[in-house]
């Protein structure tokens, strides 16, 4: 039942945003909605690493281990986007343009309500639809700021994404065809891992291939991802925090699921395909990183470093790597979120995003200036935070199974990547104003979110709670691990 | 699952005429020309449908054939009018980075590279129709990949998409000809609506820019 109301009650919402009773209603009636949404996924994520079964209702809607990760992690950036979006949101409208609130809410509403519904469906056409369907809705909300930028990033994130998901539903397709080939009924993950040594080879590599690529373009895997540093850049922050933290790990979500049907089949092997992809995102990433000049770029950048550390996570396979995968899924969107609020603050503060604009935020606005670090350190994996940890646990899981020369690749990249994020945000923070900036009183729920979401964020690289620990290791095995 | 010859010999004739559609959408010089390449090449879709849907004794096929005629020859077409009027119907000449010359060699590359990757699928499964099907659709998708990567202007660039989405679905009716209905439906939902998405983006950057080159905005560049 828990399943049916984290799908109903965002579609509720997203109505009832749209009733004309004054624009005031529609942030409260999202708040309640992903809080209510947020509950429901932690009872679903509890139940699903406790018994370790598939959490069910009916055969349509399903969620194992890895699912109610994802499922938790959509839900909460949901809500703390939610609380984020009140207040930010009402300044954006006041600074003008053609913006509406009741649009953004409903839009938001159903943007978070799609995103749950990809772990969910049972049904892997089905799930093709939810991924879809992500962008459609989320399209507008990138624009929303309505400045030539926004409106030039939301049409290359619409044509580019979109052509990413027909690629890939030609895979599935193809999937589709193999999977009656072996003799499978419905069309459903747990059916694929099983029929998978009874495809013909040929369509499965081919349908991997074919999704990879075509869902690669959406999480943001060199050489697909130029649309991305655009779209979450230009968005609103709050927006921001739902692209780079989940939306991109909803996608991945997807092709990790594909880790183990490749897997089951005699003589096909994903790794090398997953371990390339990502290496070279994350080069190409630390590369961008390092020249970047506009910080919520720098954030987006990270966001395909960081997808890229999880592909290699998987690819390296194990179960050790993939528990440091889902670790990290886990630490980078909350710590990716995170840094989306501080760059949001941070851009009412100042009123730029260049990075060489901005010095001494800590006198000017001190509260921006701590989150701004606080997330650098977290996302670019400074010790104790989650992605420290976890980015630990993976180049450990890939010395002992031997494969020196990824690990010795990627630990480089990764502590190169950790310099050019700390000195960015350390010009920002630190020096000289150039000229005199007049404090901004920052609305209260945009503080009342930073105060919120850090503290998974601090907490969650020093002390995994038993309950999620058991999710983890839940989710690495759905991987195959 | 063996169709009869006749029925291969019009699905051939069809599949002929599909790319050529798709190669007109890379060659063509202005947008409306376009849009009516593109409703031609759904027709096209529809008669394949049909035609399978006969061989194979398919009545999903012929729903799918029926939803095609629906959104993409009425629904589509009435979408734009609505929303990109003035940008479909101002009969003028599309920008494009390449000539129409080296455009066309390079789609005949695609065409083969379609080949290449339908062959191994083909040679793993004896499927009679997806002989015919699978490399076209597949070629029609190379191609509509290429018209957006080619093409500066917003309208071009959807129809690109949606010559995209019709290759997928030439291939997808010879090798699933049984998707369960709930797929055909969503996935009839799906096309109208990026189509109404992109339309009304295109309006708004009209609206805001006086301009639909989205070949022209590159205000966001890494240095």
């Amino acid at each position: 039942m828990e399943l049916v109301g984290i799908l109903v009650i965002p579609l509720l919402a997203s109505g009832l945003s749209l009733l004309p009773l004054g624009r005031r209603f529609a942030a409260p009636i999202t708040l309640l909605a992903t809080a209510i949404v947020l509950g429901l996924a932690l009872a679903v994520a509890a139940e699903a690493a406790r018994t370790g079964h598939v959490v069910a209702s009916g055969e349509w809607l399903t969620c194992d281990g890895l699912g109610a990760l994802v499922l938790l992690l959509v839900a909460f950036v949901g809500f703390t986007a939610a609380l984020f979006s009140w207040g930010y949101i009402a300044e954006s409208v006041k600074r003008g343009g053609h913006k509406s609130i009741r649009q953004y809410y409903a839009l938001y509403n159903l943007f978070v309500l799609s995103m749950l519904l990809v772990p969910l469906l049972a049904n892997v056409a089905l799930m093709w639809i939810a991924v879809e369907l992500t962008t459609l809705l989320s399209a507008f909300l990138v624009g929303f700021e309505d400045t030539p930028e926004a409106l030039e990033a939301a049409w290359k994130y619409v044509v580019l994404t979109t052509l990413g998901a027909v690629l890939a539903l030609l895979g599935f397709l193809v999937l589709y065809w193999g999977s009656r080939v072996a003799g499978l009924e419905p069309f459903t993950w747990v059916g694929l891992v099983e029929a998978a040594p009874r495809m013909p080879p040929a369509l499965l590599w081919s349908a991997f291939l074919f999704i990879l690529v075509g869902f690669g373009t959406k999480v943001g895997l060199v050489p697909m991802h130029t649309w991305l540093p655009d779209a979450h850049s230009q968005a609103p922050a709050s927006i921001c925090a739902l692209l780079s933290g989940v939306e991109t790990t909803t996608v991945l979500y997807v092709i990790l699921r594909l880790f183990p049907v490749v897997g089951g089949a005699p003589g096909l092997d994903a790794r090398p395909w997953f371990v390339g992809f990502g290496l070279l995102s994350v080069t190409i990433a630390t590369l961008l990183l390092i020249y970047v000049r506009d910080f919520k770029r720098m954030f987006a950048f990270s966001t395909v470093e960081h997808m890229g550390i999880i592909l290699v996570a998987a690819g390296l396979g194990g179960a050790d790597a993939h528990l440091g995968a889902a670790y990290q899924m886990t630490g980078h969107a909350i710590a990716k979120s995170f840094c989306f609020f501080a760059a949001g603050v941070t851009v009412l503060g100042v009123g730029t995003q260049e990075i060489a604009s901005v010095r001494g935020l800590v006198r000017s606005s001190p509260l921006a200036a701590i989150a701004l670090l606080a997330g650098g350190f977290a996302i670019a994996g400074a010790p104790p935070f989650a992605v420290f940890v976890s980015e630990f646990v993976i180049l450990k899981a890939g010395l002992a199974t031997g494969q020196y020369i990824v690990v010795g690749l990627l630990a480089f990249l990764v502590v190169v990547a950790f310099c050019a994020v700390m000195v960015h945000v350390n010009r920002m923070a630190f020096g000289t104003p150039e000229h005199d900036v007049q404090a901004l009183t920052l609305p209260r729920s945009c503080k009342l979110t930073l105060a919120l979401a850090a503290v998974p964020l601090l907490l969650i690289g020093i002390y995994v709670p038993a309950p999620l620990q058991d999710l983890l290791k839940a989710a690495a095995s759905a991987m195959g691990g | 699952m063996n169709g009869p010859p006749v029925l291969l010999a019009l699905d051939a004739l069809t599949g002929a005429l599909f790319l050529l559609t798709a190669l007109g959408v890379v060659a063509t010089r202005q947008v409306l020309a376009s849009l009516q390449l593109f409703i031609l090449q759904s027709l096209l879709l529809t008669v394949s449908a049909v035609l399978l849907g006969i061989g194979l004794g398919s009545i999903h096929l012929i729903a799918v054939a029926a939803i095609t005629i629906a959104t993409k020859t009425l629904l589509i077409p009435w979408l734009l009018r609505r929303t990109v009027s003035a940008e479909v119907y101002r009969t003028r000449e599309i920008e494009r980075v390449l000539n129409i010359p080296s455009s066309l060699l390079i789609a005949a590359v695609l065409i083969v590279l379609a080949y290449v990757v339908a062959n191994p699928l083909l040679s793993a499964v004896e499927l009679p129709f997806a002989q015919i099907n699978l490399p076209l659709g597949i070629a029609a998708m190379f191609l509509g990949t290429f018209t957006i990567v080619v093409r500066r202007e917003a309208v071009p660039q959807l129809l690109g998409l949606l010559a995209v989405e019709n290759g997928v679905f030439f291939a997808g009716v010879a090798i699933v000809p049984n998707l369960p209905v709930i797929a055909e439906l969503a996935a009839a939902v799906d096309v109208p609506v990026v189509a109404l998405v992109i339309g009304m983006l295109t309006r708004r950057i009209y609206a805001r820019l006086g301009t639909t080159s989205v070949g022209e905005l590159a205000s966001l560049r890494d240095n």
